[in-house]
């Protein structure tokens, strides 16, 4: 296999997904908003609500049109570019994604328009009604894709057929409840409602800055503090549960994540920072906190948490063992009827794709030699260092956040918040944290999965398809290119709204509009008239 | 309940075929109305009005496409695999087209700059043109096969590269196809411009509807005589038994002429797709002609499905066709998934599907009425 064509092939995906959860996230959790603040109009019958929800869901629309844009390109990607996959898993892995689009997409979607357009057409409740279904629908994706992405991380409910060369389905219960998916799926939502909080908060922040549409701002500003307290808890008490569920069942990640070379003595400690070196296998300038490690990744102080260099071992043996089932693998698709190369087969079966493994450096894979071998075991450890650093800016991103929401939320509570110029500006200034902690989240999630397209199933050089390397190149210059043009409009139009604000509505009611002659600067809202 | 590996096949190659015409009636519709946009809406506000026909369910109804990609990933992996990667840059033309849909939509109206507007006036074009074209393309080398085989561990691998593939998969049976699919989804789109808008666009759209019904007629029946006469069909020899696990290497097939048509002897029923096909299409020109819109969508709808149905059962039992190693072709029987994974994906169907139907209707009725230029002016704070 062609190194750079895989290589290509990877930051085709890695691009074009990361493009599209920049858009994600914040789907995720603005639609909550919305229906939070649209769920007091209905209820109070106060039009700055209404108004509300309609200003920030003008920006959400902005937001939503490129989710939808990217997201396409996710749909059809796996088999245009990663077809060897698809044929091998798909029949484990497409049924999540069909359903998504059945139950999830078909929600959103159908609903969104009415969203935009539906206020002059449709009764107070039946829009709310609306906006409730949509956010259900885009959350309900996010489970749906989870259930498929948490399969690659820890591919339960699923075995290998020699006869059809790939995995089937044995329980779509166990894909569904794969604990795996359940932490993903939490603290990913989460991260999106954090993301739309902080959103809200920094753009409100900065109407409090500017002493403008001061009614309106602090509204917004209440409600995203109260939601965004509840998420930023939550993001970092599952994210928490995130790792205590790799020290179940991706050892190898955690190993990497705390660039763990040693097995320690049990309880671990939990390395704070430090100076990974994959070549020597040590880590430079650690500084330890006793037992953290232990504590979070097993819950207990006397289990072990296994280090790289065991793992590596362990992994050798595998490597063998995936040997014997290659070869035996070989036999019976040559149409061998032998009930013992059967009983071999099956019984290295679960080490076939450490076997795989070994494609890189010899075709035939039985013939390796020794050094082979230790080749491939070493490529099981993903790289350390990217990984414990993007974690540990992720964590620190996230107490970031919980400390400035914390604060919000506090000083709306006391009623002071436009006289806390340092945390509104602080606010403004950290609106891109939790866009580059989600980034950094899957970052850590997937190249900590690496050398595995699918967990110890399917290596990744495998995975692709069987394309040229100027194709490749050819598409991965359009995706970034289209995407950064498209980008850039967005983030144009995202800041003209902003700057706007509620006067975007035309309602006349609000900073920088005229209200019109005869007509009453604030309705039964106590607004604020235009300065 | 457990329904028979061979029949859950059998009924899943029913179920894409419904996804897909499911696809051609919603976004088609909407594809076909981006088609007509720079020519049916002369001033601003004409075309505003011919956006906000479509505006609150074009997304909606492109999760049809969304939904039959994921449909055919878990039903058909194997098709998944080869056709999109085999179709590569076809794929990517239609991608990049379709990314300028969901903006064009949202951002078009957010600017008043005449040039950003009619700048994205052309992207709702590409976005509807493009895809309408390649999709017919696409049936149309599926009906010719493609140059595909795999290889002992079912990986599969194309003629020479996809680069200078692509000119080849423009040759003139393809384009006709093309055409076809083009000229019917902007028929179809017409029909729910001249339903949703008052006179001058209902007017001036007419003539455009009876252009694109006569195009889409005579290309079908031209596309009939070429199939029967010009290219060759595929037939299989032997194969093992239809409830086997799928394996697509054990089959032996053949190249025939003609044998694209074996099934309308052979089941004669089938002859009804066809037809529908004609008189629906010949049935919207007139209707719309007689300014009856409403029936002349649901039979515009009822012609599409019959072509696309027409397709799909010339080709039955196969669904690509290989033809550098026609035994290797994908077809109903070998290209699925396991019996389990098509019975819960059955079920899945079974139960949202039709909740699906229920609040689209429910979504379109809310929004009915004739969009207006008034309207527009009134809302256009709001309106697309
Ligand atoms: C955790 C959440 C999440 C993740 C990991 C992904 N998506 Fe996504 N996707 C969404 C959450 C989401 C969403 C919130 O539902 C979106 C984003 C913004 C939006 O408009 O809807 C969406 C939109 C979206 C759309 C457009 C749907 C429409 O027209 O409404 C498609 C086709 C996909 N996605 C497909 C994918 C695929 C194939 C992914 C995996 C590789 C993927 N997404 C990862
Ligand atoms: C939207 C959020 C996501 C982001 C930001 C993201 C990020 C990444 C990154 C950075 C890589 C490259 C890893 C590497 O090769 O070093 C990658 C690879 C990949 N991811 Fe994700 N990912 C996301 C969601 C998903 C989901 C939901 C799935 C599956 C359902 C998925 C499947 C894959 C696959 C198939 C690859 C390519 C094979 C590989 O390199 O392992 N990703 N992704
Ligand atoms: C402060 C404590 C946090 C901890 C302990 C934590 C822990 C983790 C862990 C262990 C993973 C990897 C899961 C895997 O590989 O399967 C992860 C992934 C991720 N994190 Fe965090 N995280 C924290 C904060 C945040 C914040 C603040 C955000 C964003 C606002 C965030 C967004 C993400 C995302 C999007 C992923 C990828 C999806 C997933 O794998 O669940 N995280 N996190």
């Amino acid at each position: 296999m062609d190194q750079l064509f895989i290589d290509l092939s990877r930051w085709q995906f890695a691009a074009t997904a990361m493009y599209h959860f920049i858009f994600v996230p914040l789907t995720l959790g603005i639609s909550w908003i919305l229906f939070i603040m649209e769920s007091v109009y209905v209820m109070t019958g106060n039009e700055i609500y209404r108004d509300m929800t309609k200003f920030w869901g003008k920006l959400f629309g902005i937001n939503f049109a490129l989710g939808v844009t990217t997201g396409l390109t996710m749909e059809f990607e796996f088999g245009t570019n990663w077809a060897y996959y698809s044929h091998y898993v798909g029949d484990v892995f497409g049924a999540p994604l069909a359903i998504e689009g059945l139950m999830a997409f078909f929600l959103e979607s159908t609903f969104i328009g009415l969203f935009f357009l539906g206020w002059e057409k449709l009764s107070k409740r039946q829009h709310l009604a609306v906006t409730f279904f949509t956010a259900l629908g885009s959350n309900l994706s996010a489970l749906w894709i989870l259930v498929a992405n948490g399969w690659m991380q820890n591919p339960v409910g699923s075995e290998f057929y020699a006869e059809t060369m790939r995995m089937e389905m044995t329980s779509f219960a166990e894909v569904l409840f794969n604990p795996v998916a359940q932490v993903k799926f939490v603290h990913t939502v989460s991260a999106g409602y954090v993301t739309a909080s902080m959103f809200v908060l920094a753009i409100s922040s900065w109407y409090l800055l500017k002493g403008r549409d001061l009614g309106f701002a602090k509204r917004s500003f209440a409600i995203a503090a109260g939601f965004g307290l509840a998420s930023a808890l939550s993001v970092i008490v599952l994210g928490d549960e995130s790792g205590y569920e790799l020290g179940d069942v991706q050892k190898t990640k955690l190993a990497a994540i705390e660039a763990e070379y040693e097995t320690l003595p049990a309880p671990a400690p939990f390395t704070l920072v430090g100076l990974p070196d994959d070549e020597t296998m040590t880590t430079g300038y650690a500084v330890k906190i006793p037992w953290l490690l232990g504590l979070i990744a097993t819950r207990s102080t006397d289990e072990e948490v296994a280090g790289i260099k065991e793992l590596m071992a362990e992994h050798e043996t595998r490597i063998r063992s995936g040997m014997v089932a290659y070869d035996n693998l070989q036999k019976l698709r040559q149409g061998s009827t032998d009930p013992e190369v059967r009983a071999a087969f099956e019984t290295h079966k679960r080490d076939l794709g450490y076997g795989l493994l070994l494609k890189r450096y010899t075709p035939e894979v039985v013939d390796a030699t020794d050094e082979q071998v230790a080749l491939a075991a070493k490529d099981t450890i993903p790289a350390v260092a990217p990984l414990f650093w993007t974690f540990r800016v992720m964590v620190a991103f996230g107490f970031w956040m919980l400390f400035l929401i914390g604060a919000a939320f506090w000083f709306t509570l006391r009623r002071t918040v436009e006289r806390q110029r340092w945390l509104l500006k602080a606010l403004l200034w950290s609106l891109p944290v939790p866009w580059l902690a989600c980034e950094m989240g899957w970052f850590v999630a997937e190249y900590g999965r690496q050398p595995w397209a699918i967990g110890e199933v399917l290596p990744t050089f495998l995975a692709t398809s069987s394309l040229t390397a100027g194709e490749l190149v050819f598409s991965l210059v359009g995706f970034v290119g289209f995407y950064t043009f498209l980008l850039v409009i967005e983030i144009y139009l995202m800041t003209k709204y902003a700057r706007l604000g509620p006067a975007s509505l035309g309602t006349g009611r609000y900073h920088g509009e005229v209200p019109p002659a005869g007509r009453p600067a604030t309705t039964d809202a106590p607004l604020v008239p235009a300065e | 309940m457990i329904i028979d590996y061979e029949i859950l096949k059998f009924i899943w190659w029913v179920l894409v075929g419904a996804l897909l015409i499911g696809f051609a009636v919603t976004d088609g519709m909407d594809m076909g109305v981006g088609n007509l946009l720079p020519f049916i809406g002369r001033t601003d506000d004409e075309r505003r009005v011919i956006i906000n026909t479509v505006g609150p369910h074009w997304d909606g109804n492109q999760v049809w496409l969304i939904t039959a990609g994921g449909a055919i990933f878990a039903a058909w992996p194997a098709v998944y695999a080869a056709a999109f990667s085999g179709f590569y840059m076809a794929m990517l033309l239609v991608l990049f087209a379709l990314f300028f849909r969901p903006v064009g939509f949202d951002y078009r109206s957010k600017i008043a700059d005449p040039r950003w507007r009619r700048a994205w006036d052309w992207g709702l074009f590409a976005g509807g043109a493009i895809p309408s074209l390649i999709f017919g393309v696409a049936f149309g080398n599926l009906l010719q096969g493609v140059p595909f085989h795999l290889d002992e561990f079912l990986r599969a691998h194309y003629e020479g590269s996809l680069l200078t593939a692509l000119l080849p998969l423009l040759n003139p049976f393809a384009l006709l196809a093309g055409v076809i699919s083009f000229a019917m989804l902007t028929m179809h789109g017409g029909v729910w411009l001249q339903l949703r808008t008052n006179a001058p666009i209902a007017r001036r759209v007419k003539g455009a509807i009876l252009l694109m019904g006569a195009v889409a007629a005579a290309g079908f029946a031209l596309a009939g005589v070429w199939v029967a006469y010009g290219i060759e069909g595929y037939r299989v020899v032997a194969q093992p038994a239809l409830d086997a696990l799928p394996n697509p290497l054990a089959k032996t097939v053949v190249k025939e002429a003609g044998a694209w048509l074996a099934i309308y002897s052979q089941v004669p029923v089938s002859m009804l797709a066809p037809v529908a096909g004609f008189a629906g299409i010949l049935l919207t020109m007139l209707l719309s002609r007689m300014d009856r819109p409403g029936w002349a969508f649901v039979t515009s709808g009822l012609g599409m499905s019959g072509v696309v149905a027409t397709a799909g059962l010339s080709m039955f039992p196969f669904v690509m066709p290989s033809s550098t190693h026609p035994d290797a072709s994908l077809t109903v029987w070998d290209a699925p998934s396991s019996h389990l994974t098509l019975a819960v994906m059955f079920w899945a169907v079974v139960i949202f599907l039709p909740i699906v139907l229920s609040y689209t209707v429910w979504c379109y009725s809310r929004m009915w009425g004739k969009v207006t230029e008034e309207e527009i002016r009134v809302r256009s704070h709001s309106a697309y």
